[in-house]
């Protein structure tokens, strides 16, 4: 049996998902990034392995991306997350022609083919407005656990409105609505609409098309997805796998190398 | 004797400035703004009277400016910042044609007329690239807390070039540099190179023209004065330290003194 892996080191958590020959997923792990990057591609890459009970020769070719894709030393190449993002979102949702990558530290907006080839994207690389980043200041802020964000957002009835783009400015803002006696809750919940409607412009710059594809670590924030179904006036595909959609991109990558080896077919370049 | 005071409620600090009737600089004060800001600037405010031996029943007018001037409910009347720092800095500087103001969580370039009158001016107020919070950020990152960066930075023998596109993508470039094995102090110096490059685009955005004058908390910093000067050329005035955090402040109570004034006549 052989399995193909991609790990994806992102600025805040590193994923790594392996496949079978099927590609079907067939281990996986997540862990947070830390300061020694090239031990968390590792220790994920480990951990996916034993998740799945897999041993480690039977892994034909590695796929690394993410920020931090060329520190995954014992990968054989490296794909950009936007490509690979891309291509995870088309296989769990094959109808995707729209992807939102909402990271730690940078929210992307991709328009796809169906299949997952990448037709244009958009990203907030200048500024970490619109990023997970934005909810780790609110949430340091005001004292909370990342995982207790959503659900106490979504107790909100109405939201403040936020009015600084910075996110350094906005724990501030954060604090001086709490001085002024608004809810916490309240608060929140403007915080997400906030960083939703960044988004939601991101969005508009590539074209809303097809279905939409919510990925990365952002995701598991109900009251993310909730505001953006709000805001968009439509469903977005969410699962549980969507954490893992860069990750699953590059395995499925790096299957088709394995495949595409056995053919005898020459490497295409990858790049977007 | 009758004082006219000056409140600049920063987003930082709150300042209060006293003015004699002879329009002279009799005293200043000082406190962290925190989200009390009344509270803030009043004891701000008390600092200055202590210091001048009088009380409140002493003032004759009082002018508030800053981004919380509209919360200070003692004021006679407020002032914009752009007013504000206009009249302080030509306190200090009657030939003043550029200001440059830096603060905690803004930067200012105000062109002026020959007569002090506000021309044009830019602000960066929307991202903390720009303004005294990167710096914050930047020694935070370091390990170091406000009150070192004066210090620490007195140390920087070459700095180390940082982006200064974001304080918060500034994060990971700190810890590269952290880990490459760079002195903090070269990181700071830095951090310092990319507000000032900051500062002098938005400078040029308003035709600036000599004299040029600096201000703002950030001037308290050495060698933020003099790479600024290095970058301007000559001309580049400074209030005196510690006044250089004051001008908004001082500002603000010559319009109070102008406006009472106007009133009695």
């Amino acid at each position: 049996m052989a399995y193909a892996a991609g790990v994806d080191v992102g600025s805040t958590q590193t994923k790594a998902v392996v496949v079978d020959e099927g590609g079907q997923v067939a281990g996986r792990a997540l862990l947070p990034t830390g300061a020694n990057v090239v031990q968390a591609a590792e220790l994920a890459f480990r951990e996916s392995l034993r998740s799945g009970d897999i041993h480690e020769e039977d892994v034909g070719f590695v796929v690394g991306t993410g920020y931090g894709r060329y520190r995954v030393e014992f990968g054989n190449t490296q794909i950009t997350e936007i490509v690979c993002h891309a291509r995870g979102a088309a296989r769990m949702f094959p109808r995707t022609e729209t992807v939102l990558d909402m990271g730690g530290q940078d929210t992307k907006a991709i328009r796809i083919r169906p299949g997952g080839d990448v037709l244009d994207f958009c990203m907030n690389d200048k500024c970490a407005a619109g990023t997970g980043r934005f909810l780790e200041s609110a949430a340091a802020a005001l004292q909370l656990d990342l995982a207790e964000l959503g659900p106490t957002a979504l107790r909100g009835q109405r939201p403040v409105n936020i009015s600084t783009t910075c996110t350094v400015f906005a724990e501030s803002e954060v604090l001086s609505w709490l001085a002024r006696g608004k809810k916490i809750e309240d608060i929140l919940l403007g915080v997400h609409r906030s960083i939703a409607s960044r988004s939601i412009a991101l969005l508009r710059r590539v074209g809303i098309e097809g279905e939409v594809t919510f990925t990365g670590g952002v995701t598991r924030n109900d009251a993310m997805v909730a505001v953006l179904n709000e805001m968009l006036h439509r469903e977005l595909n969410v699962s549980e796998e969507s954490h893992y959609m860069g990750a699953l991109g590059a395995a499925l990558f790096a299957l088709e190398r394995i495949r595409r080896g056995r053919e005898g077919t020459p490497d295409r370049e990858v790049r977007t | 004797m009758r004082y006219y005071a000056g409140l600049d409620v920063g987003s930082t600090y709150a300042k209060a400035a006293l003015l004699t009737e002879a329009g002279e600089l009799a005293s200043v004060g000082i406190r962290p703004t925190g989200f009390r800001l009344e509270e803030a600037t009043r004891e701000a405010l008390e600092d200055a009277l202590g210091q001048a031996r009088a009380s409140t029943a002493d003032l004759a007018y009082v002018a508030s400016t800053g981004y919380g001037r509209s919360q200070i409910s003692f004021r006679d009347v407020q002032a914009t910042d752009l007013t504000a720092q206009s009249w302080g800095t030509r306190f200090f500087f009657p030939k003043t044609l550029t200001v440059l103001d830096v603060g905690g969580q803004t930067m200012k370039a105000l062109r002026l007329d020959e007569a002090g009158q506000v021309r044009s001016f830019r602000l960066n107020d929307k991202c903390a690239a720009g303004t005294g919070a990167f710096l914050e950020k930047t020694a935070r990152y370091l390990g170091y807390g406000i009150q070192e960066i004066g210090m620490l930075v007195e140390y920087a023998k070459a700095p180390v070039p940082i982006s200064g596109v974001c304080a918060v993508f500034a994060e990971s470039e700190v810890i590269n540099h952290v880990s490459n094995g760079a002195h903090p102090a070269d990181i700071m110096h830095g951090a310092m190179e990319s507000l000032i490059e900051r500062s002098v685009r938005l400078m040029k955005r308003v035709q600036m023209e000599p004299e040029f004058t600096l201000v703002g908390g950030i001037m308290r910093f050495p060698t933020m004065v003099r790479v600024m000067r290095e970058q301007l050329g000559s001309g580049s005035n400074v209030p005196p330290e510690p006044l250089v955090q004051f001008t908004g402040a001082i500002g603000a109570a010559v319009l109070a003194k102008r406006r009472k004034e106007k009133l009695a006549a």
